[in-house]
Formats: structure tokens, sequence, C-alpha cells
């Protein structure tokens, strides 16, 4: 993609992505996603396993490089700025992965302050009021002192988006927010995302298979398929969407077993040529 | 022509692997040392703990085994030195032994099992979490925050560890001089002593503090790379142990030839 012509000026909106290409190696997982974000919406990517929707955060994080396309957040092409200039993109944004990804030889207070205690100059009494009130904002005041260990699934979660939040992020990313966590405790951290979108007008931009958390706190959602987008729009336009991959991601159709035994035949010499 | 091909390959994969152990060293050695007149000073309360790991931890360990290496070094050099009838040189021939070679090379592989090993264990399980991923998400760099702590420590401890090991090797070679080679416990070392130069220990220390930086090097390398699942962790450990012994014995080989041409009077 060529980054001089007269379209690419930086967009406005929170996040852009222009015609985003990734690979691992030889294989294309993303085949030329374009799509905004809007400042304060909530996107919610959409996708089944494989889609390529895991990649696509990712490199809206800027974990993996696009081979080619733009990834705009906050008017900065994050694939093509220095890593100091993308440290700075990286503290005003939040992520919460999936696992929690705490530091297992920290507290959970520690946890929590290490942002601040590597970004800024504040005082360490500072730091720590900031902390509780990081912990207070996601139900888990009072556990500063607890290692993660000691930590249930759903609670993990939340700390990790304390931490997401200690910078006082404008963007926060959520990697399957309420994947392996009971009915109860993933309404919670729905509830949780929720409260962070009207509390703090985030934009705030979700990754899951959960359709019901989905259509919950998204604004606008996105479904992934096979690495291309199949369908974009709100809650509502999804909803009554007659697409049939559409249709059948919320309905939750099963794929067909059999796709024909030339296709079957071929996919399977296919991976033979592959892997040997 | 495919032998040909496959041996292209594996050089190159080679040379890529070293490429990537300078660059990771070469980084936290950044960190290291020119992060902190940048205002970026390296993390010391990490580097001091996993000094503590790296160094004191290995202490009875180390002592014990290079005893007896030193108590073997002893009996096997007196096995011919005998025949000559010159076992009053036993003393001569453990202390160099100890202190040009075996002292390095032994603390080099005690720590390599120890340490080297956990780097790589820590380090992979992190990566499997999204540990490495958050730091960098965090904006915090992986190499500052877990790679030059270690690296640190071990260029520190690893020449400590080897002045601790030559002591002990040379006492266990006491042990045999004084039971079996007429000599009395202080002269056993006053001999030591004095058949000893200052670049035999110096040359032991600085391949010491080489071996310290690759050692580090491997097991971060081995960590970061590690991809998929837990399963995975378990090799890069395997790896991380069988890349370290073969580098500090490349790494040995070469800094003893540069000794030997260079330093030889």
């Amino acid at each position: 993609m060529d980054r001089n012509t007269a379209n690419s000026s930086p967009p406005t909106a929170a996040i852009s992505l222009r015609d985003l290409r990734v690979s691992y190696g030889e294989r294309e997982i993303l085949h030329g996603i374009t799509f905004d974000v809007a400042t304060g919406e909530t996107l919610v990517i959409l996708g089944g396993s494989g889609s390529g929707k895991s990649t696509l955060l990712r490199t809206l994080v800027g974990l993996e490089k696009p081979t080619s396309g733009q990834v705009w957040i906050q008017g900065k092409d994050i694939a093509a700025i220095s890593q100091a200039e993308l440290d700075q993109i990286r503290k005003k944004t939040g992520m919460s992965f999936q696992g929690g990804a705490l530091f297992g030889s920290m507290t959970v207070g520690e946890n929590v302050a290490l942002p601040l205690r590597e970004h800024t100059k504040l005082e360490d009494s500072t730091i720590e009021i900031m902390l509780r009130l990081k912990l207070e904002q996601v139900g888990l005041a009072g556990f500063e002192y607890h290692m993660p260990s000691q930590l249930s699934g759903g609670m993990k979660k939340r700390a990790a988006v304390a931490r997401a939040l200690a910078m006082d992020p404008e963007i926060l990313f959520f990697d399957e927010p309420s994947a392996g966590l009971d009915p109860i405790i993933a309404a919670g951290i729905d509830q949780l995302i929720l409260e962070l979108k009207r509390a703090f007008r985030m934009t705030i931009v979700v990754v899951t298979h959960e359709l019901a958390s989905a259509f919950l706190i998204a604004d606008r959602m996105v479904l992934i398929d096979k690495g291309n987008i199949v369908a974009i729009g709100t809650t509502q336009e999804m909803r009554s969407s007659v697409q049939p991959r559409v249709r059948q991601f919320l309905d939750r159709v099963p794929e067909p077993d059999v796709e024909g035994e030339l296709d079957y035949l071929q996919t399977l010499t296919e991976e033979y040529r592959r892997h040997g | 022509m495919e032998f040909v091909s496959q041996i292209g390959a594996s050089v190159t994969n080679g040379l890529a692997y070293l490429g990537s152990l300078a660059a990771l060293g070469g980084r936290a050695a950044y960190y290291g040392f020119v992060g902190p007149f940048q205002g970026k000073p390296p993390r010391l309360r990490s580097a001091f703990s996993q000094a503590m790991d790296v160094g004191v931890r290995a202490l009875p360990i180390l002592s014990l085994i290079t005893f007896f290496i030193g108590l073997i070094l002893a009996l096997q050099s007196a096995y011919e030195l005998s025949k000559l009838g010159a076992l009053n040189f036993v003393a001569r021939a453990v202390a160099l032994s100890m202190t040009r070679e075996l002292g390095p090379l032994i603390t080099a592989i005690v720590v390599i099992g120890r340490s080297g090993s956990a780097f790589a264990a820590e380090i992979g399980t992190m990566k499997v979490t999204e540990e490495i991923d958050a730091l960098e998400t965090m904006a915090i760099s992986p190499i500052h925050f877990l790679v030059t702590p270690k690296f640190l420590a071990m260029i520190v401890m690893l020449p400590c560890l080897t002045i601790w090991a030559n002591t002990m090797g040379i006492l266990g070679g006491a042990l045999f001089g004084v039971t079996q080679a007429d000599f009395t416990f202080r002269r056993y070392i006053q001999t030591s002593i004095e058949s000893l130069y200052l670049r035999d220990i110096a040359s032991g220390l600085i391949k010491s503090v080489m071996f310290g930086a690759t050692i580090t090097a491997v097991g971060c390398l081995e960590g970061l790379m590690t991809g998929g699942g837990a399963e995975q962790v378990g090799r890069s450990t395997t790896r991380a142990v069988v890349m370290s012994i073969l580098l500090v014995v490349v790494v040995d080989l070469v800094f003893t030839g540069v000794f030997f041409f260079v330093g030889n009077p």
C-alpha cells in the first residue's frame, strides 16, 4: 500500500485500519481489513476460532507487524513509527489479556502499580492511592497484597483490567474478556466494561466469540471470517442482517460436514504437501 | 545435492542464532551500561535478587563439586607424577588447572544447570502466558525489565563464583597433598600460591565473565523464542542447557586460544 497517496492523511477516528494484511511466514492471516473505530465507541470484533480476530487485536496493539496496510491509532500509523513513538501511544492504551497475563512473581498491587512506577515519577504514596482506586474500580478493593495465583479466573481478569487502567488510557483493548468464566462472573465482566464505557467515555475494542456479551456491550460489531470482514454495523444492523455467513454465526449453525469429495481430497493433499 | 543444501541451511540457521544472541546480549548490555546515563537506570533490586539466586545459593553445590574436582585432579596428576618421583608438583598441577580452566568451566556448568535453565523456563512461561506481550503493550521493554538484571547479576557473580571454585579446588587438592604426599597444609597452600601468576587467575576470570554473558543470552533467548504451549517451555529449557554448554565450550576454546597466542611470553 502506497503511504503517499492523497487519501493517506491521518484519519481522525481513534483507530483506523486501511487494507491491513498480516502474515505468519508464508500464510496470510488477514486479507485486507479496513474499518474505523470512533472515539468513545465500543467495537466488538466477532469471529470463530482461527478467524484471525486475535491476530487483528495483536496487530492493533503493535504485537504483530502488518505485511502491508496501515494501522492508525490516534493519528499515528503504528506500523511505520519508531519504537519510542509506539511506546508513547502504548502509554495511552491499555490491554487486558485473555488469561490476565499478571506477573506471577508480583502481588496484585505491584502488578497494577507497575506501569505507574515505570512511566511516571509519582511518589510511592500517590501510586499507592492510585492503585487502590483502580482496584476499587474493578471491584477488587483490598486484594492488593494477594498474589495472582491466589485469585480466581474472574478476579485475575479484573486485576488485569485494573492494570490496563493504571495509566488512564484513552483506548482499552480486551482479548476474550469472558472466555473460561462461568456465566455469572462473565456477566460481571460485561458490566465492568459497560461501566468503564459510561464513566470514562473510553474507546473500547473487544475481541470475543460470546454472542450475548457482544450484543450487550457493543455499539458496533465487526464479524471476521477467514481473515476477511464479513459484516460490519451496529448491533441492530447485525441482528437484522440477512447475509448467510452472519446468520450462520449469530444463529449458531454448525459448519456443514462434507464440502464435496473433490474439495476434501484437495485439502488433504495440500496438508500433505505443506507438512510432508 | 540435498545434503549440501541441508548443510547450507544449518549454517545459515546457526549464524542467525548467533546473531540473535549477540543482538540480545548487546541490548541487555546497553540497558545495563548506557541506560543509566540516559535516565533509565537498570532495575538494581531485581539484579540483586537475581545475584542471590545465581550466586549465593549456588555456593553449597558448587563448593562440593569443585572440592571433589580438585581432589580428582590431585589423584590423576599424582598417578603420573609419582612415576617421576615428583609428587610435590601435585600442588602446582591442581592450582594451574583449576584457575586456568576447570574453575571457570565447572562454575559455568553448575550455573547453566541451576540458572541458565531457570532463565529459559521463567521467560518461556511468561511468553506462553502472554506476560511478555503484556510488558510490551505497557511500553516496558522485556529486555530492560527481565534480561538486563539477569545479565548484570551473571557477569558479576560468575567471576565471584569462579574465585570461590578455584579456592575449593585447591583445598580439595590439599586433602590429597596433606594425607598422601608429605605436604603440610601450610606448605601446600604456599606452593599453590607461588605457582600461580596473576595472568593465570585473570584469564580464568575473564573467561568466566564471557561465560556469564553467554549463559544469560542463551537462556533468555530460548525463553523468548518459546512458542505455543506449556510443553514448549520444557523444550526451551532443554535447548537452553544444551546450547549453553556447547557455546560455553566454544567461547572457552576461543579465549584460551587467544590467551595462548597473545599472552604467552
